[in-house]
């Protein structure tokens, strides 16, 4: 289950060229999203949402989080389109998707720590 | 340069990604500078100056494209790399990076591998850009350094070349300012009898090796045509001194003219340059002066022949000169202008004053654009009274002048075969001070007894075959033969200078071992006559005090005086 949306082998690389500095790298890919999220839901028009879901995309890819990023993916190409429909209903995929993420990226940090 | 001095500056918003980054860059031994956005990116630039750039696309505050354009813009001539982050897939968003100033882009996921190659690669194309500037710089720098010098070696060559008489009102000349460096040189001096020495000579190749042989040919030709050396003289000398100091493969094509106004002839040597013209004033032919001998500087001393073409010169007759840039200039079906056409605008001129503007029109007009490396030259032989010789330069006070004292020399055959005695004897009597006013006078006197004595007496040259052109051509050929095949005959001069009143009085007696002449007859002769082919008796008279010849005219005794000096 995990497999699906974390790719462990990007977590194993990160923590190879991170060394010492992966659980700060977890750290602040935590911190980072959850600012990420509040500007998905504070976005006032179509731009500022695309540029929201790119960014989040972005980050998101990097750390192995591949079904976050796709939904980030969809949720970009979607509002280049008028009317947006089906929006709302993406974020709250997103939302949901993140917190599981969320859990599991925690659950690397514990590892991690009692090594 | 060592990786470890190469700084990369990371430009990205997401804190996480960043971090990645920086420490994927940093791994692979850079240094790092990292900025969140745009215009930090911009700051940070301008303050550390990093060799590589690491931009992601979309920033706030000021986006990566922005930011690129200003980065490259700071930068100015030097390349900095700059890498676009980005995970912008479509095509025209990637070539949006390209247009902002991209040098590349990494897509995320960011792999180290990729990113560290991409950064050593762009690396190296910073560094090849770097040295292609540098070395622009130091050829730029060169150039300017060798322009200099050949401003300075043209500023002293100037100052040798006005030593001469081109600015004497029969003289007309056109030459570019880049001549010097062309090769092309124009000189022209008054001897001390008031002749004239023309020089228009062409130098092998271009730029300062081809200045450079200009400068000893210039001093001996000014320096030998002062003294009163003839034009063989001063060749022998010219190119004895060219093949000495020119390497193998450099030498000067030259022609050389001695215009007398007392006398009015010409005497020509043209060795390697294009034909020159002798323009008549009663609408004749040009006469073609044509190259009969090798240039300057190629002969060895004992091989040179300075043997040349005496010609008769009107009142009012011109020489016209030309360098190899006019019948050289080709059009575009590479076909030469040409000796005919070159003729054809000299037959075809009406105004001699427009002579020039029609030689230049026709070469235009053939060619479809100019040439700046045409030198032109014209002399008109006019009465001696038009001109005016600058007086002779004396470097001493005159105080100590030789006032009472007379010598004798006595030149026989061998002798007269190869030396020229006149340019001593003139250094003699300048130290007469009493006599330096009237030194032109004493020039032509001194070389008319001379050359009297020598052709009609010694050598029994008929002075009546100096009619016309063809000869003038019998005439010089005869004394060059008779010169060769001279046994015995011989000349005196003596020279007397003493006090008489306030001033003095100088004697020169001439004696030559010839046939003599009947005096009163030639001096009766119409003066016309006389000027070109006579012995030029009248001459001597009326630029001396006192004239006579006795011994049935193998001795001529000419008077100079002058008074109290002030």
């Amino acid at each position: 289950m995990t497999d699906n949306h974390i790719d462990r082998k990007v977590l194993s690389d990160l923590q190879e060229v991170m060394d010492d500095g992966y659980l700060h790298l977890l750290e602040i890919f935590l911190d980072d999203s959850e600012k990420r999220l509040s500007q998905l839901h504070e976005a006032k028009n179509a731009t500022e949402l695309g540029h929201a879901a790119h960014s989040f995309k972005g980050s998101s890819s990097n750390m192995g989080a591949l079904v976050l990023a796709e939904l980030c993916r969809q949720l970009e190409e979607r509002v280049k389109q008028q009317p947006l429909y089906g929006i709302e209903d993406l974020i709250n995929q997103i939302d949901r998707e993140y917190v599981l993420v969320r859990q599991l990226y925690s659950d690397e940090h514990q590892r991690v720590l009692i090594g | 340069m060592p990786d470890s001095t190469l700084t990369v500056l990371i430009a990205e918003d997401g804190a996480a990604d960043r971090l990645l980054l920086a420490r994927i860059v940093s791994k692979q031994g850079y240094a790092v500078l990292t900025a969140e956005n745009g215009e930090q990116a911009v700051a940070l630039f301008a303050e550390q100056r990093p060799q590589v750039v690491l931009l992601d696309a979309l920033m706030p505050v000021m986006d990566g494209f922005e930011a690129a354009r200003r980065i490259k813009a700071l930068a100015g001539e030097t390349l900095v790399p700059i890498i676009f982050l980005t995970s912008l897939s479509e095509e025209e968003a990637l070539v949006r990076c390209l247009e902002a100033g991209g040098d590349d882009f990494l897509a995320k996921p960011y792999s180290p591998v990729i990113l560290g190659a991409k950064i050593k690669a762009m690396d190296r194309l910073r560094r090849l850009h770097a040295t292609v500037l540098e070395q622009r710089d130091q050829i730029t720098r060169h150039h300017h350094h060798l322009l200099n010098e050949q401003r300075v070696a043209k500023a002293v060559f100037d100052k040798v070349a006005h030593a001469g008489c081109l600015s004497a009102p029969n003289i007309r000349y056109l030459q570019s300012p880049y001549a010097l460096f062309n090769g092309d040189l124009l000189l022209a001096a008054f001897t001390p009898s008031g002749d004239m020495h023309v020089l228009l000579g062409d130098f092998t190749g271009h730029g300062l090796p081809a200045a450079v042989g200009a400068m000893p040919l210039a001093e001996v030709f000014y320096g030998m045509t002062a003294k009163g050396y003839g034009l063989a003289e001063t060749l022998r000398e010219m190119n004895a001194k060219l093949k000495r100091i020119l390497p193998v493969d450099m030498f000067c094509c030259a022609v050389l003219l001695n215009l007398s106004f007392q006398r009015r002839v010409v005497e020509v040597w043209n060795g390697g340059m294009p034909d020159g013209y002798l323009l008549s004033v009663d609408g004749r032919e040009p006469l073609a002066l044509v190259s009969r001998h090798l240039p300057l500087g190629v002969l060895a001393p004992e091989r040179f022949d300075d043997s040349t073409q005496v010609l008769p010169l009107g009142l009012g007759e011109r020489l016209f000169l030309l360098s190899d840039g006019v019948v050289d200039t080709s059009d575009d079906q590479d076909q030469l202008f040409g000796v005919e056409r070159l003729r054809q605008v000299l037959v075809d001129n009406r105004q001699p004053g427009l002579l020039f503007e029609e030689v230049l029109h026709a070469l235009d007009a053939f060619r479809g654009r100019s040439r700046d490396d045409v030198s032109l030259v014209e002399i008109r032989m006019v009465e001696p009274e038009a001109l005016s010789p600058p007086p002779l330069i004396y470097s001493d006070s005159g105080q100590s002048a030789p006032l009472d004292w007379s010598l004798q020399f006595e030149f026989r055959a061998q002798t007269l075969k190869r030396f020229n005695p006149l340019p001593y004897l003139l250094q003699l009597l300048q130290e007469v001070h009493g006599l330096r006013a009237q030194s032109g006078a004493l020039h032509s006197v001194l070389s008319e007894l001379y050359s009297n004595a020598l052709e009609h007496g010694v050598l029994g040259l008929d002075s009546a075959l100096k009619r016309d052109a063809a000869g003038f051509a019998e005439y010089y050929r005869q004394r060059s033969e008779r010169l060769q095949a001279l046994g015995e005959g011989c000349i005196r001069v003596g020279l007397r200078v003493e006090p008489q009143g306030l001033g003095g009085r100088l004697i020169i007696e001439v004696d030559d071992s010839g046939k003599g002449f009947n005096v009163t007859k030639v001096l009766a002769r119409p003066l016309i006559e006389q000027g070109l082919s006579g012995r030029g008796l009248n001459l001597i008279r009326r630029l001396s005090r006192h004239a006579e010849w006795t011994d049935q005219g193998r001795r001529a005794c000419v008077e100079f005086t002058w008074d109290a000096l002030a």
